[in-house]
């Protein structure tokens, strides 16, 4: 029996503007340590509503959400930052990354914020991560001096930082060309393969999905494939 | 460690937009600089315009009112205590406009530690002969040293040195419009006629110039002993004594107190120049209005630049969030930049004001009226300064505060999700 990371309980999720729509319909599944699961379904299917309450960033929902054991209801702002920050690394569709910032500093974030290492431990840490994606040689660049490609590899070294229980993907090969989609999942395997990373990643990407572990597929606010 | 880490984040914010900021910080430095500059400015024309009466007047005067004394010899008499009584025509008794008993006054009031000093005066009145007409006028018998260390007397001493009224016997300083009459020149011999008739002759030693010319074509100084030589007085003979306090908002109280102790008639200054108390507040209270609204203003331009870069730092702010900073984090981060940017643009504000107000101060303001003062005037309170740069930090905080809660309350997923 491996360890639960993850655990949706009965998760309802509804908008109301314009007209009361429901997106998600009492989604139940759990993620195991180790896992490298695919969340895929079509678009509007509501795949990425569900990442998102996942990741605790949409607190308005039905339903129970577990993370490492604890329940995220009941928590409050502040509180679930710490767990994002502690607990869950997210690679976005986009880059996001801040470009007021040099590579590295944007890798660093998240650590400085934890404050569980120095400021010179998280600065190494953080060079090691860089290494693991190849990328240590644009460490002391601007972000925006980076291809999309690279900037992902970045992205993914941020969600690396703080040594997460698991790592959330919305289409994180969505804008890339193919190369450097190959290349984004291939850094994804490798961390599922070599450092057990836990992943969850939302793809319309059959191929991506077909090389993962377990694919949940969703149709309609529905789990219809664990 | 945290709270480093914020401001590290806002120091880059701030200088990733560099121009940016520096307008923001601009627009605070231009309204503290001219904050600065108008309430010195004003302040120094308030103290001016105050100072041209509050310095030649005392706080307290002791004098003898010429009046019909408040018991008439009919209130003394048992006999009429019942009755009601009509009396018609009173007039004052050939009372001495001299303060009796002065010395032991002038005793009690040395020894008396509210007051600051004292200066013995005599008014005459006299008529100075010019040929053939007799021009009206007053003249001043002071204790010299006194009335320099108390009145700055010297300092509206134009022509000549006020020190010479002792040095030089039968001497007078002669007020600037009254000489100009007179067409006497220093050196001089006028002439004058007392009250009684008596004709003297008196040495012009300087000229005064008050600032007010009403006052300069009747006022003369003489000394102490010049005057009452000139009255026929004895040596002990003054007609008013004046006081000045160390807290001049004790006059009133004080005024009282001497009025039942000494028995004479005493007047503060408060009362004599209710006027001027009024204008200057006033005048205060418009400069206050006037820097607070530059002030404020700046505050808007700040409200609004840090609107914009918190619109502009959506993603930045979003993507904070979700890698674990809380909503507290992001408003701290957007208080700081708005709080660097009226520091900083304050300080900078504080020092120009200071270059400004000083570049004024060479400026050359020449007036008639105003024989003492050369250039305008200023007034380099530290009190401006620390208004300045408290409300620079006042109007930038919640300036900042409000985009910052904005930004603190963004969803992440709602900037994700707009994409």
């Amino acid at each position: 029996m491996s360890q639960i990371v993850l655990q949706a309980k009965g998760i309802n999720k509804s908008f109301h503007d314009p007209i009361t729509i429901q997106i998600l319909k009492d989604i139940n599944f759990t993620v195991n340590k180790g896992e490298f699961v695919s969340v895929i379904g079509k678009s509007g299917c509501g795949k990425s509503t569900l990442l998102y309450i996942l990741s605790t960033m949409d607190t308005d929902f039905q339903g129970e959400l577990l993370i490492d054991g604890e329940s995220t209801r009941n928590k409050k702002e502040g509180q679930l930052a710490l767990v994002r920050n502690e607990k869950i690394g997210f690679v976005f569709q986009f880059h996001y990354l801040l470009n007021e910032f040099s590579v590295l500093r944007n890798v660093m974030l998240p650590g400085l914020k934890l404050g569980k290492y120095s400021e010179e431990e998280v600065e190494h840490r953080a060079m090691q991560k860089l290494k693991i994606l190849g990328i240590e040689n644009e460490a002391h660049k601007m972000a925006n001096q980076l291809s999309g490609g690279q900037k992902q590899r970045v992205a993914i070294a941020r969600a690396l930082i703080n040594d997460p229980l698991i790592i959330m993907g919305d289409e994180p090969t969505g804008n890339l060309d193919k190369k450097n989609g190959k290349i984004v999942f291939d850094i994804f395997q490798e961390l599922a393969q070599e450092f057990k990373q836990t992943l969850l990643i939302v793809t319309h990407d059959n191929e991506f999905a077909n090389s993962t572990d377990r694919i949940i597929e969703m149709e309609d606010g529905r789990i219809v494939k664990l | 460690m945290n709270i480093k880490l914020l401001l590290t984040i806002a120091k880059s914010l701030l200088l990733a937009r560099w121009r940016q900021t520096l307008v923001a910080a601009i627009g605070v430095t231009f309204s503290i600089t001219m904050f600065i500059t108008l309430l010195s400015f004003m302040s120094g024309l308030n103290d001016l315009l105050d100072g041209l009466i509050l310095n030649r007047t005392a706080h307290i005067k002791l004098f003898n009112e010429i009046k019909a004394t408040k018991d008439q010899p009919i209130d003394l008499s048992d006999k009429f205590k019942s009755s009601y009584h009509f009396i018609h025509s009173i007039k004052p008794s050939n009372a001495r406009q001299e303060i009796y008993n002065n010395g032991a006054i002038l005793k009690a009031l040395h020894s008396d530690n509210r007051v600051k000093g004292i200066a013995p005066k005599i008014i005459a009145q006299v008529f100075y002969n010019v040929g053939a007409i007799d021009i009206t006028g007053v003249i001043n018998g002071i204790d010299v040293e006194a009335e320099n260390k108390l009145f700055f007397f010297n300092d509206y001493v134009t022509a000549g040195n006020y020190i010479d009224l002792l040095n030089v016997p039968n001497s007078i300083i002669l007020g600037k419009g009254a000489a100009e009459k007179m067409l006497a020149n220093i050196g001089d011999v006028i002439q004058i006629t007392t009250p009684k008739g008596d004709r003297i002759q008196l040495k012009v030693v300087g000229f005064f110039q008050s600032g007010l010319v009403e006052l300069d074509k009747v006022q003369s100084y003489c000394s102490l002993t010049t005057t009452q030589k000139l009255l026929g007085k004895s040596s002990n003979y003054i007609t008013d004594i004046q006081v000045k306090l160390n807290d001049m908002t004790t006059a009133p109280i004080l005024a009282k107190e001497y009025a039942n102790t000494f028995g004479i008639d005493a007047e503060d200054i408060q009362t004599a120049n209710s006027q001027f108390e009024t204008g200057s507040s006033i005048r205060t209270l418009i400069s206050y209005a006037v820097g607070i609204t530059l002030l404020i203003v700046a505050g808007f331009g700040i409200y609004n630049i840090l609107n914009m870069m918190i619109y502009e730092k959506m993603d930045s702010i979003a993507i904070l969030k979700a890698t674990g900073f809380s909503g507290k984090d992001v408003n701290t981060i957007f208080v700081v930049i708005a709080l660097s940017i009226g520091f900083f643009g304050g300080l900078v504000g504080l020092l120009f004001g200071f270059g400004l107000s000083s570049l004024i101060d060479q400026i050359p303001f020449n007036t008639a009226s105003l024989p003492t003062i050369k250039t305008y005037p200023i007034n380099y309170n530290p009190k401006f300064y620390t208004i300045g740069i408290t409300f620079s930090l006042i109007t930038t905080y919640f300036a900042g505060l409000f985009p910052a809660r904005k930004a603190s309350k963004i969803d992440p997923v709602v900037i994700i999700r707009g994409k």
